[in-house]
């Protein structure tokens, strides 16, 4: 069993990467700017937003699978698994053979929504052998006895006749737990997790969180989990990462995230969401305004400002620095920065 | 408060063919649901996909056929009408009273209607209004839900999912209906999003005096929103209980499981659960015996195996849960004040 070091060495770092969408009659769109990540081996990194914040498209861009009309335009991603030199995602081509030796063996994912992700066509069983076939370079009789071990791993009961089904014939949380071994087959050092349980009802959910949580225990391979549920962000993450139409506006612990948002926008959300309380002690919603501008239409600036209660005149052009607040939290925010004679006007 | 709808010893089953030589199955979706709406409150229905909770609800409108038992309607105007008795030209005019909101925003407008005639539909096949007063009506339903006056010439591609429930909310108020039943209305929306339209729920509520059913699987939500909440497991009903009762001290351990499962947005307050998960939702057409949670629930014993728990009030209280221990189970609830878990 690896153990963890407390000051692991970052195994997958995004810098400054930003990712431009071209189309034909349209201008370019920068539907990601300018993101700075890392992940840590045994570490979750929950990256959390609204659709179309952008929280998907950076996730698919660690494996390089993005549309055709989607560019990485600017910065890297440095992956370091052991003492070599890290390579730089960024820059292989996504069809590349040093790419694919990384995809599913080192960095795997797990998708929404596994009906749509499974071949219907294959068994579940013939799924994870041929994976473990191409890149351990397996016999077929020693691939299947990993994937049965693999599905009891994951808590697939009856595993050996359950490695003969179909997709169709596994309810949505085995599915998912089958999604789940494929991804651990070649026991990668980085997960991407894209929203693996909002298609699940809570009970399956929390079985999920803590499959995952026990996995990551057990191999310590690095977490990116995709959401949209606070809630589960609070459950599993270690950091947190806000995404709002492409910017990262806040990032930092889940402890100090949670504790202290800095951005309005983080604020906002936490006040979106209905608290846990008795009826005495019950506040009415505070939503944020209006909705999410088209990225066509984002400010120049700060993306929030159309929708922020704070706004002041920087906000629509100049667009905020990541701001340290201290123990690795950062806001991009002109209110962290501002003077204070200004506050006082 | 006065009782607007009562549901009696409801049930619904559905027939699958056994293919050409199989025996036809049955599956029973709803079994024996009692229930009553009071006017004015907010009663929740939840559990998870496939507990009946949108069956119980499409039967109470009768947009579903029930197999046995009634629903009836009390009119402010008196009487009782059984929805279930009547046929669907009778049921018509009842449909003025007791309206829908749908969850899926996308898929529940015609997206080859203008919003201004997907409003108005119900107002002409009611033969409520026309000409220059419909339009009114429709206008001001479209503003008091926050789409202006000046969108209504456009198709629902152009709302954004927000406003496109908004839009399903005007349609569902604009005949002035009694009773709303909404089903997952705010689930597919992002958070922000959902805020303001439970703000409008609530608002709406206040104004025009309504009545909601309000189905969904999100105990937060219904925290906020309920007054009264209905938790349903494979077409049972095994609580029924106020609010702040249910979330207090739930007294099923199925109640348990939702709010022990519940993620909780907020760190310091990470859960060590009571217990592991316990298997999956079994297959409706392979219910267990006796209680029909028996497969899942960790306090089961032989009893719970063989006779089947009925839905009776506990200790004399507003609340009712079908579990044959509920008196002695001390069940956990959802308002810890405390920190679960101090940060490691």
């Amino acid at each position: 069993m690896p153990l963890i070091p407390m000051d692991a060495k970052p195994i997958l770092t995004i810098k400054d990467m930003s990712i431009v969408f071209s189309s034909p009659d349209e201008a370019d769109i920068e539907a990601v700017r300018q993101v700075d990540l890392t992940l840590s081996p045994g570490k979750t990194l929950a990256l959390v937003g609204e659709s179309g914040c952008g929280k998907s498209v950076t996730a698919r861009s660690v494996l390089r699978l993005l549309d055709r009309n989607a560019r990485i335009q600017r910065g890297s991603m440095l992956f370091a698994p052991g003492d070599e030199p890290p390579t730089d995602i960024a820059k292989l081509k996504a069809d590349s053979l040093p790419l694919r030796a990384i995809r599913g063996r080192e960095i795997s994912m797990i998708f929404q929504e596994p009906m749509t992700s499974l071949s219907p066509v294959h068994t579940i069983g013939d799924q994870i052998d041929e994976m473990l076939i191409l890149h351990e370079r397996l016999k077929p009789k020693q691939a299947r006895e990993r994937t049965v071990a693999l599905f009891d791993q994951v808590g697939i009961p009856g595993a050996r006749e359950r490695a003969d089904s179909y997709p169709f014939q596994l309810s949505g949380g085995l599915r998912q737990r089958a999604m789940i071994a494929m991804a651990l087959a070649c026991a990668p050092k980085v997960l991407i997790a894209d929203e693996p349980t909002t298609a699940l009802d809570v009970t399956t959910q929390a079985q999920i969180l803590d499959l995952l949580r026990q996995l990551q225990a057990d191999f310590g391979m690095a977490m990116l989990f995709i959401t949209h549920d606070l809630g589960v962000v609070a459950e599993i993450a270690d950091e947190v990462a806000v995404m709002y139409l492409g910017d990262v506006v806040e990032q930092g612990s889940v402890f100090d995230v949670f504790a202290a948002p800095s951005h309005p926008y983080t604020q906002a959300l936490m006040s979106s969401i209905p608290k846990m309380a008795r009826k005495a002690d019950r506040v009415r919603l505070s939503p944020i305004k209006g909705t999410v501008p088209a990225p066509r239409d984002r400010p120049e600036g700060c993306a929030f400002t159309s929708r922020c209660p704070h706004a002041f005149e920087p906000c629509a052009t100049v667009r905020p620095e990541r701001t340290a607040l201290g123990n690795g939290h950062h806001a991009r925010c002109h209110l962290l920065t501002r003077q204070p004679a200004e506050v006082v006007a | 408060m006065s009782t607007l709808l009562t549901v009696d010893h409801l049930s619904k089953h559905f027939l699958l063919s056994g293919g050409l030589f199989g025996k036809e199955r049955r599956l029973d979706a709803l079994t024996d649901i009692n229930l009553t709406v009071e006017a004015g409150e907010t009663l929740a229905i939840v559990g998870e996909s496939g507990c009946g909770k949108t069956t119980l609800g499409r039967c109470i409108i009768q947009a579903q056929s029930s197999s046995e038992g009634r629903v009836v309607y009390h009119p402010k105007s008196g009487g009782d009408v059984e929805l279930t008795a009547l046929s669907k030209r009778e049921i018509k005019p009842w449909r003025q009273d007791i309206r829908m909101i749908f969850q899926d925003p996308m898929s529940s407008l015609n997206p080859y209607m203008r919003v201004f005639d997907i409003v108005a539909e119900p107002l002409r096949i009611h033969r409520i209004c026309k000409g220059r007063e419909l339009e009114e009506r429709v206008i001001s339903t479209l503003e008091k839900v926050g789409i202006p006056a000046e969108a209504v010439g456009r198709y629902p591609h152009a709302f954004s999912g927000g406003q496109r429930q908004r839009i399903g909310i005007a349609r569902a108020l604009v005949l002035d209906p009694k009773l709303v039943i909404a089903d997952e209305a705010v689930s597919a929306l992002d958070v922000s999003i959902q805020a303001q339209v439970l703000n409008l729920l609530e608002d709406l509520k206040t104004e025009f005096g309504l009545t909601y059913i309000f189905i969904s699987h999100d105990l937060g939500v219904v925290n906020y929103i309920a007054d009264r909440v209905v938790v349903m497991y494979l077409g049972h009903v095994v609580e029924n209980a106020p609010t702040e009762m249910l979330f207090e001290r739930p007294r099923h351990p199925y109640t348990e499981l939702l709010l022990d499962t519940l993620p909780i947005a907020d760190p310091l307050r990470r859960k060590v659960r009571k217990t592991e998960v316990r298997g999956e939702i079994p297959y409706l057409g392979n219910r267990p015996t006796g209680c029909p949670f028996n497969t899942r629930c960790k306090y089961a014993e032989d009893r719970c195996r063989t006779e089947k728990p009925v839905l009776r009030p506990i200790a004399g209280m507003a609340q009712e849960a079908a579990c044959h221990f509920a008196e002695q189970l001390n069940l956990k609830g959802a308002y810890d004040d405390a920190p679960v878990k101090e940060i490691a």
